[in-house]
């Protein structure tokens, strides 16, 4: 039961631990301070030591994660694995279908993923997945920037029913946080226009982007929710668009957070910023606003982004994001789905081919990569690829050796990439590389402590989950820079990957398939008589507009088999509270 | 008497969850808000023989076992077929889908469901061109024109139209006055009669029509005065009432999955759709047919990457409808032993493919006498979802809603009998 | 060339699933390995000697390699998948996926073919000399990208939705074919030497089509280009009087060419 990692050299930025050979007590699923001398020994001399990676935004389970899986058996063909050791069977390379999901995170030393678009109507769905996705530990995020209770109350001014309704929904659907996308432009799109910029009001609601971000930011601190809102920005994909980034930005800046839960010190999380950078008036006099947007979050403390770097794949491209995804259909002319979600958001889904060779994707990669290496403090950035749609999470061991390797980067844009990523970006003007200690950083640290979660996740100090990956990369004896291969190669199949105290990789191989996460929700109530007005509007629409009934809206318990309710009742009379124990069990 | 609300119907792909059940003696008397197929369901008047025992086959006869018993015997065969093939699926819960998709896996078998004969067509013309879809509310909230294409809801999803079409919605106040219903359909039907427009195009003639409204849609002429039986100011006229839609939506049903061309003609349809959305907003919602024949199509998509037609045969999935399909197998005499859950392939499948199951062992889990249970060779009967267990059922359009439990059942549920066939050939497996 | 001669023996009814059946995948081995080669029956995998009586002469290249199959294997699937280099001869008729995936090398069956031979052909030769099934030269579910390159000739008939999103070779059909040929077809050419029942070309976007014999209906959604004589198609030329048509204007960027011979065909000019 107990365990010590031994002689590993560790990286815990949350714990300011660099590289220090250290060894990892475990006990019961924790990390603890010391073991008894017959503790299994895990023997790290000559690796590295990391917590379990935290993917803060990804998308892996829900209804148009399936669509993405189901309308695309040619890229499910690409990849595909076999039952055997207790694995169970499965495809898809861009959209990986959910056991394989699992393993996959796991055998890159990831141990916690977020879903970052949940339509609340189809939540139900989002936790089935879950519910069939080994290892990980998870959460999935409503959409609330175009849901039509939230426009409504925002309009009439009334943020206590906002707050009020928010409470209610993440209950209802067993959310973890706020997450807007496009707001005000998806419900535009219900009627198949959209919104440019923030203060482009929505058809009838008569709201901005600008007012829903402002109102679900107050709401947030509100409710003192552990993570921050989640902001897709309006105008995805758009040249000219770091604009509205920044604008979108600097709305809640004055805001305080005042999380209930965790240790969360920024007001808002910008995600995927690498498709919010783009200046010129269209494709041909594109060029990268990245150092613009970089220079911004340089100066500002109230903002933790990241990045959706592109990673040259063909891939699956999906968002909340309704009219983007049809004007991507529009430009590249691949198959399009799309669900409009009545009442609260819509989605699309397009494949997407990004060619080195190609002008645009080569000038998206070196966007992200100088949002990467321009932006001076790791502490606000997380990595991501937006996992499908800037390219599959597989990617991120590749995403981590060009950042530890400015000859990784060279070589590709000297032999691969189009010349826009020289002309249109200054990527190749970058030396930076980043340390084992960045990594950390951006791939474990920021995205727990952003996401409140950093008590337990995100480091190896005493209290944590033992969430820890092994790799075999000895900074001693390699040159990281030149070795790039080798580190890909290293991050992708971890040497061992702990999760809840149990080696479920050894070698890059899993050993413990059968291990299953727990769910984060929030179970938080805002003013009891607030909600009761509320919701004699909710039974009301749900009886005249919605497509089932009230009563049959909520998630119930029996889908959320591992439980971990935030706020609210489970933790009682404690401001900042523990989360109560529950052991990652077997299914 | 007792009144147990919002019950979930277990039968069509609209999947009313505004349903009352009255209770006496755990017995559902009667229903209210159901249309006439969902209460008959409810109230078993469908006149159907219940299976109240696990049966096995001895020669001529059916003879009463015991779970246990029946369950050994299809372990064996599921176990020690080389291509067995396992059919059905879509009125059960998602649950036992996924045991369903794991015991595939365990004795690399074919994996398929109802969608293989129904919306099979639909499911392959979305793999090549996409899938714009809303949920139901939306229609009833926005569309101002609503297209039936090749189905008759007033038939088989009888409160369709009054849930999506006649209903008020948030800006469609008036209900159906707020809308132009158009019927597609080469009959007159008891929808076609409500419609502001019926179109009755020429059998088997559905992409030709498509083809040329498209390509009316996108300005240019066509070739042919008539096309399909339709006059072209017609189809100039329909082209018209599409692209100024402020929401429109296409419902499309079996008339046009099964019609020549099957998986084209909503090929075409879906790109039509797409295009529309250059001059309005479009989407389109296919009329499914069974309750939770969309959740097998999702379970079996989250857990192996494909939506039906699996097959597992070598430990990787694969899929290619056409070889992989129940038809297919069975018509190629590829399958040496099948199991039956949840649907009646003795009634609905070609007569080829019923001579191949006459000829192999045949496991049917099935709470009536069907077709399907006169030529099994084994019988686990189960409770039924929605009605006597809980489980999830997605809608002909994705929403996902938890069945309720309304009555009580000494009957295993199909998810606990396939657990129990799934451990049992596991151990079997093992020991080989 | 060394000669390695299958000769089949029973065909089970639970079929076999022979992709490793390539000049590609025998190169190298001796006769003994290329018996304990595995093939799939149904869920299991057994030698290749279980289902062939193998002899013959191997080689170290593929392209020194040629196969014979010497009688029937009806119920054997994926023959050649995905070679390379080399020969295959099956002297008799054969299942499905024939040379699917094949970039090279030639396939020879002198039978009838299953569906889907050549499926996602890039290269090399596919001779069919019986008939054929469906989506001969198509493209895997969901890919808008299919056969690629190579020449795929069918001296019968062949079924629905041959050449379906076709991108470039050659696909001739000397016989009729059923409905849809050309669907979705954006590139490379497909030549029909006998009669087409309805929707040639659907939904094309690029790449030509040529049908010698008779177009019982044709698609609205085409633009009629008028009469030429002694059409020139990958440089070869075909004699006679052809309708030209563009389209399938149904789509977006339509720019599929057919020609349909004038004679019997008046019907579908408008
Ligand atoms: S329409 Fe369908 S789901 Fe609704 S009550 Fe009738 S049968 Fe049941
Ligand atoms: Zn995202």
């Amino acid at each position: 039961m107990q365990k010590i990692i031994k002689n590993g050299m560790i990286y815990d930025p949350l714990n300011n631990i660099d590289g220090e050979k250290m060894d990892i007590c475990i006990d019961n699923g924790k990390i603890v301070d010391s073991v008894a001398n017959d503790a299994e020994v895990i023997d790290a001399s000559g690796k590295i030591v990391m917590a379990g990676g935290v993917d803060p935004h990804t998308h892996i389970a829900g209804a148009k994660v399936n669509v993405g899986r189901m309308y695309r058996p040619e890229d499910s063909k690409r990849d595909v694995m076999a039952r055997g050791g207790g694995m169970r069977a499965g495809s898809g390379f861009s959209v990986p279908s959910t056991f394989m999901t699992g393993y996959r995170y796991a055998q890159m030393g990831y141990t916690t993923a977020m879903e970052a678009a949940m339509p609340p109507l189809l939540a139900r769905h989002t936790h089935e997945e879950f519910h069939d996705m080994p290892i990980i530990d998870h959460a999935a995020f409503p959409l609330f920037g175009n849901n039509w209770f939230i426009m409504k109350y925002l309009k009439e001014g009334d943020l206590d029913k906002t707050a009020a309704y928010s409470a209610w929904l993440l209950r209802a659907t067993k959310g973890y946080a706020i997450k807007i996308v496009n707001p005000a432009g998806t419900e535009a799109w219900a009627w198949g226009g959209n919104v440019h910029g923030i203060n482009d009001p929505v058809p009838y609601f008569d709201v901005t982007g600008a007012d829903i971000i402002k109102g679900l930011a107050e709401v947030n601190e509100m409710l003192g929710l552990p993570h921050a809102i989640h902001l897709h920005c309006n105008d995805l994909g758009h040249p000219g668009n770091y604009e509205t980034t920044i604008a979108s930005f600097d709305i809640p800046k004055n805001i305080v957070p005042k999380p209930k839960y965790g240790h969360r010190d920024k007001i808002l999380y910008a995600t995927h910023v690498q498709f919010h950078c783009y200046g010129g008036t269209n494709w041909r006099d594109f060029v990268s606003a990245a150092p613009k947007v970089a220079d911004y979050v340089n100066k500002s403390d109230h903002i933790v982004i990241d990045i959706g770097q592109v990673t040259l794949d063909e891939t699956t491209t999906m968002t909340a994001d309704g009219p983007m995804e049809y004007d991507l259909h529009s430009l590249n002319g691949l198959k399009w789905a799309n669900c409009d979600v009545e009442m609260e958001t819509g989605s699309g889904v397009v494949p997407f081919i990004y060619a080195a060779r190609a002008p645009v994707p080569a000038s998206q990669w070196g966007v992200g990569m100088e949002l990467f290496l321009e932006i001076k403090d790791p502490r606000k950035i997380c990595l991501t690829t937006d996992s499908p749609n800037a390219g599959p999470f597989t990617r991120y061991p590749r995403v981590m050796a060009w950042l530890m390797s400015n000859k990784y980067r060279m070589n590709l844009i000297e032999n691969e990439l189009h010349k826009w990523a020289q002309t249109k970006t200054t990527v190749a003007t970058l030396d930076r590389e980043y340390s084992l200690y960045e990594i950390a950083q951006v791939t474990r640290a920021t995205s727990a402590k952003v996401l409140g979660l950093s008590d337990t996740k995100g480091h190896l100090g005493v209290g944590a989950d033992a969430d820890i990956a092994v790799y075999d990369i000895n900074p001693e004896t390699q040159d990281l820079s030149a070795e790039y291969m080798a580190v890909e190669k290293a991050f992708s199949n971890a040497a061992y990957v702990l999760k809840d105290g149990e080696i479920v990789v050894l070698d890059g191989t899993m050993v413990k398939p059968d291990l299953y996460g727990r769910t984060y929700w929030i179970n938080t109530k805002y003013k009891p008589e607030v909600e009761q007005e509320v919701l004699v509007d909710v039974e009301k629409w749900f009886r005249q507009y919605y497509s089932v009934n009230f009563e049959n809206y909520p998630v119930q318990e029996d889908y959320i088999p591992r439980s971990v309710p935030l706020l609210g009742d489970s933790v009682p009379g404690e401001a900042s509270g523990k989360e109560p124990a529950i052991e990652g069990a077997s299914k | 008497m007792e009144l147990v609300k919002n019950v979930v119907c277990p039968f069509c792909g609209t999947l009313c969850d505004d349903i009352v059940c009255k209770v006496e003696n755990n017995e559902i008397v009667g229903t209210i808000n159901a249309c006439r197929i969902g209460h008959s369901k409810f109230v078993h008047t469908e006149g159907a023989m219940r299976w109240k025992k696990p049966m096995i086959r001895q020669g001529d006869e059916f003879v009463e076992t015991t779970y246990d018993d029946a369950i050994e015997k299809a372990a064996h065969v599921l176990a020690d077929a080389k291509r067995p093939l396992m059919y059905g699926w879509s009125c059960t819960d998602c649950d036992a889908q996924a045991v369903g998709v794991e015991l595939a896996e365990e004795t690399g078998a074919v994996i398929d469901n109802t969608a293989s004969v129904c919306h099979g067509p639909s499911v392959l013309a979305l793999q090549d061109v996409g899938y714009p879809i809303c949920t139901f509310g939306e229609v009833k909230n926005r569309a101002d024109v609503v297209v039936y294409w090749g189905c008759n809801p007033m038939h088989a999803h009888p409160r369709h139209l009054s849930r999506n079409v006649f209903s008020r919605g948030f800006f469609r106040e008036r209900g159906r006055a707020d809308r132009t219903l158009v019927v597609v359909d080469p009959r007159k039907s008891d929808s076609s009669k409500l419609a502001d427009v019926h179109l009755q195009l020429d059998f088997d003639k559905d992409y030709e029509l498509l083809d040329a409204i498209r390509t009316v849609v996108r300005g240019k002429d066509i070739l042919y005065d008539e096309v399909a039986g339709i006059p072209r100011e017609q189809i100039y006229e329909v082209a018209e009432v599409l692209k100024n839609a402020q929401f429109g939506i296409l419902f499309f049903g079996m008339g046009i999955t099964h019609s020549r061309g099957k998986h084209r003609n909503i090929d075409t349809a879906i790109c039509l759709v797409q295009e529309l959305n250059d001059y309005s907003k479009w989407t389109l919602i296919p009329m499914r047919g069974h309750y939770n024949v969309t959740g097998f199509n999702q379970v079996c998509t989250w857990e192996s990457g494909y939506p039906y037609c699996v097959d597992f045969s070598t430990g990787e999935p694969r899929y290619n409808p056409g070889e992989t399909g129940a038809n297919d197998l069975l018509q190629n005499k590829e399958a040496d032993a099948m199991m039956v859950i949840a649907s009646d392939p003795g009634a609905h499948f070609p007569q080829n493919a019923i001579m191949r199951m006459a000829e192999i062992p045949v496991i049917a889990i099935e709470p009536h006498r069907t077709p399907t249970t006169e030529m099994a060779d084994v019988i686990i009967p189960p409770a039924i979802v929605g009605m006597e267990a809980e489980g999830t059922a997605y809608r002909m359009e994705g929403v996902p809603i938890r069945m309720r439990k309304v009555v009580d059942s000494d009957l295993l549920t199909d998810k606990q009998i396939l657990e129990r066939i799934r451990d049992r050939v596991k151990e079997l497996q093992a020991s080989k | 060339m060394s000669e390695i001669i299958l000769n089949p023996k029973v065909q089970p009814q639970v079929p076999l699933e022979a992709q490793n059946v390539t000049p590609d995948m025998f190169a190298g081995k001796s006769i003994d390995e290329i018996k304990n080669i595995e093939i799939w029956f149904g869920n299991e995998q057994v030698s290749l000697s279980e289902f062939f009586d193998v002899e013959g002469e191997s080689a170290d290249n593929a392209s020194e390699i040629k196969i014979i199959i010497d009688g029937d294997v009806d119920n054997t699937k994926r023959i050649g998948q995905g070679m390379t280099a080399g020969e295959i001869v099956i002297k008799g008729n054969t299942s499905m996926y024939v040379g699917s995936e094949m970039e090279g090398g030639k396939i020879t069956v002198e039978g009838d073919a299953g569906p889907w031979a050549g499926r996602d052909m890039k290269g090399g030769e596919l001779t069919i000399m019986g008939d054929a099934g469906d989506y001969i030269g198509s493209s895997y579910r969901g890919d808008w990208r299919g056969m690629s390159g190579g020449v795929l000739t069918v001296y019968g008939n062949a079924g629905n939705e041959i050449a379906e999103y076709m991108l470039g070779g050659k696909l001739v059909v000397k016989g009729n074919v059923r409905i849809m040929p050309g669907v979705h077809m954006n590139g490379g050419t497909l030549i029909i030497g006998g009669d087409v029942i309805a929707r040639t070309g659907g939904e094309m976007k690029g790449g030509t089509i040529v049908v010698k014999g008779i177009i019982d209906e044709f698609l609205p959604g085409f633009e009629f280009l008028g009469v030429e004589k002694d059409i020139e198609i990958d440089g070869e030329l075909l004699e006679g009087n052809y309708f030209k048509f563009k389209g399938d204007n149904a789509t977006k960027g339509a720019g599929g060419i057919i020609y349909a011979a004038t004679k019997g065909n008046a019907h579908i000019a408008p």
